[in-house]
């Protein structure tokens, strides 16, 4: 925490803005800045979010449209850190390899994930595969550029007593640079869970016929702005708890270090 | 037979393009089971000749020869104890002590009857599975010298491996270091800029002058060592006493003082 902020100033600042912001809310219903069916007031997108809980919407209840888009989201992600992680550390680690990959590395990760829509769909369906490619597009980049720089930033005492104990490659990556790399590779899984849960959510509204992302475009369609909100806060209240487990993860991977 | 050669050896850094000279003229022979203590002004170059012994830098001309090979990377025949120990922190005391034999091919059973003997000798047991952090810094470089022991190498590289520790600890460490020196005699290159220690430590010890380093001279310890029976005495401190001690010691300190005067200028 702040040294200039102590505790109780901190929850009242959080108070004020929590408040203002609600204020500001109904205020621009109660003065009819907008009218009803384009800004539902915060109590009937609360009541709305648990009618979501129970009777479905597009065909399946919110837990159903979440389930399906955190099981695209966890093969994108998974398949993102499963090759992203050990591909950067090996890049980090092996010149040729680097000088193979960056280049066109560099030039793939300013496409917008949302831009291989159309061949996600082609390729992969609009099942599980198309999406799971767009999100792989999304988390993918930053998992492996931070396994890298993990990688490239360790500590040479370490590398020079792993070339002195006669440790090879394989190891040398596996039980010096990974576990030196941990903090930056979390750092790489949360930005890239960040990125992959939004373009998640721009991939169904395109092509799915499940989950969060087609539930909002559905309700848009039938200007039901309450479930287009209700759906939204739902996104934004899993993005936090997904981003809490990966901290998790980091505390649990990093318990046996000095703080 | 595990030897040391230093021959003709310079070696020159470049630096926002110019060179510098920062070893010139190297000829140093470490016998086999010998220990020589390198001292000098820091700058010097004493740890750059432990690196080139290494593996981890290279000479600009000249060779560096380990057991009559010339030296081309690390390895585990030639075990180095860095003065910031260089202990991997997500790995435990035993995980430490086994990464380096791990390599070498060893079935489990044989592994940890070395792991606990080096424990056991380097006074650690009861940590076994604590991390480096939970350790103090003498604690920590007995871990690290355990290490570079277990290893069996031909020769040990260290480089101002007391350097971290306080002076208490370091004490300690020292007379520790030449029990086990004594009790299993390797080949030992040791750095150092603490002359005390190396006269304590050492058969040999090479006094190098400032910048670029070159041998001053090199001081025979061991047959005064030998003559004066300094190992009776189990305390570093009773040996520091006599009078054979204090006349090497002094000796090194008025040869290193000329080469910082030189500096000065």
């Amino acid at each position: 925490m702040n040294d200039q902020i102590s505790r109780s100033q901190f929850w009242r600042l959080t108070a004020i803005g929590t408040i203002g912001f609600f204020a500001f809310w109904y205020l621009a219903r109660v003065l009819h800045f907008a009218p009803p069916q384009f800004l539902p007031m915060p109590h009937e997108v609360l009541a709305k979010l648990i009618d979501l809980l129970y009777n479905p919407f597009a065909g399946y209840v919110l837990g159903d449209h979440m389930l399906a888009s955190l099981q695209r989201f966890g093969m994108g992600f998974g398949l993102a850190a499963l090759v992203g992680i050990p591909l950067g550390l090996a890049m980090g680690w092996f010149r040729l390899l680097d000088d193979i990959v960056t280049p066109l590395f560099d030039g793939l990760r300013f496409i917008a994930p949302v831009a291989w829509v159309p061949f996600a769909a082609l390729w992969f369906g609009t099942g599980i595969g198309g999406p799971t490619l767009i999100i792989f597009a999304g988390a993918f980049p930053p998992c492996l550029i931070n396994a890298y720089r993990g990688a490239r930033n360790v500590d040479v005492r370490f590398l020079e007593a792993a070339s002195m104990l006669g440790v090879g490659n394989f190891r040398t990556i596996t039980e010096v640079l990974f576990p030196a790399a941990v903090p930056s590779i979390i750092a790489g899984l949360r930005i890239g869970a960040g990125l992959g849960w939004m373009s998640l959510v721009g991939a169904e509204l395109i092509v799915a016929s499940s989950g969060m992302g087609n539930l909002i475009v559905r309700a848009q369609s039938a200007i039901a702005t309450d479930t287009v909100m209700a759906g939204m806060i739902a996104i934004g209240v899993v993005g936090v708890v997904i981003d809490v487990l990966i901290r998790r993860l980091e505390r649990w991977l990093l318990k046996h270090r000095n703080a | 037979m595990a030897t040391i050669q230093f021959s003709d050896v310079t070696r020159v850094f470049r630096r926002d393009g110019k060179d510098f000279l920062i070893l010139d003229g190297i000829n140093l022979t470490v016998q086999d089971q010998e220990f020589v203590a390198i001292v000098g002004p820091s700058g010097c170059g004493k740890t750059t000749c432990m690196r080139m012994a290494a593996g981890l830098e290279f000479p600009s001309t000249g060779s560096v020869k380990v057991n009559n090979v010339v030296v081309t990377e690390p390895g585990p025949d030639r075990a180095v104890v860095f003065q910031q120990f260089a202990l991997f922190p997500w790995k435990s005391v035993h995980e430490n002590i086994d990464f380096g034999l791990r390599s070498k091919g060893l079935g489990k059973h044989e592994r940890e009857k070395l792991i606990a003997h080096y424990i056991d000798l380097m006074n650690l047991k009861g940590y076994e599975s604590a991390y480096p952090h939970q350790l103090s810094g003498g604690m920590q470089q007995r871990v690290a010298i355990a290490r570079a022991y277990a290893l069996n190498p031909h020769v040990l590289l260290m480089d101002e491996p007391f350097g971290a520790l306080d002076a208490q600890t370091r004490v300690v460490m020292q007379e520790e270091l030449v029990k086990l020196a004594r009790k299993n005699p390797r080949t030992v290159l040791f750095i150092t800029h603490a002359v005390e220690e190396a006269v304590y430590l050492a058969d040999r010890v090479v006094i190098m002058t400032s910048r670029p380093g070159k041998i001053k001279e090199i001081l025979d310890v061991k047959s005064v060592r030998e003559s004066e029976d300094w190992d009776q005495h189990s305390k570093i401190e009773d040996v520091m006493d006599l009078e054979s001690f204090v006349h090497l010691r002094t000796r090194i300190w008025k040869s290193l003082r000329e080469e910082h005067a030189g500096t000065d200028h």
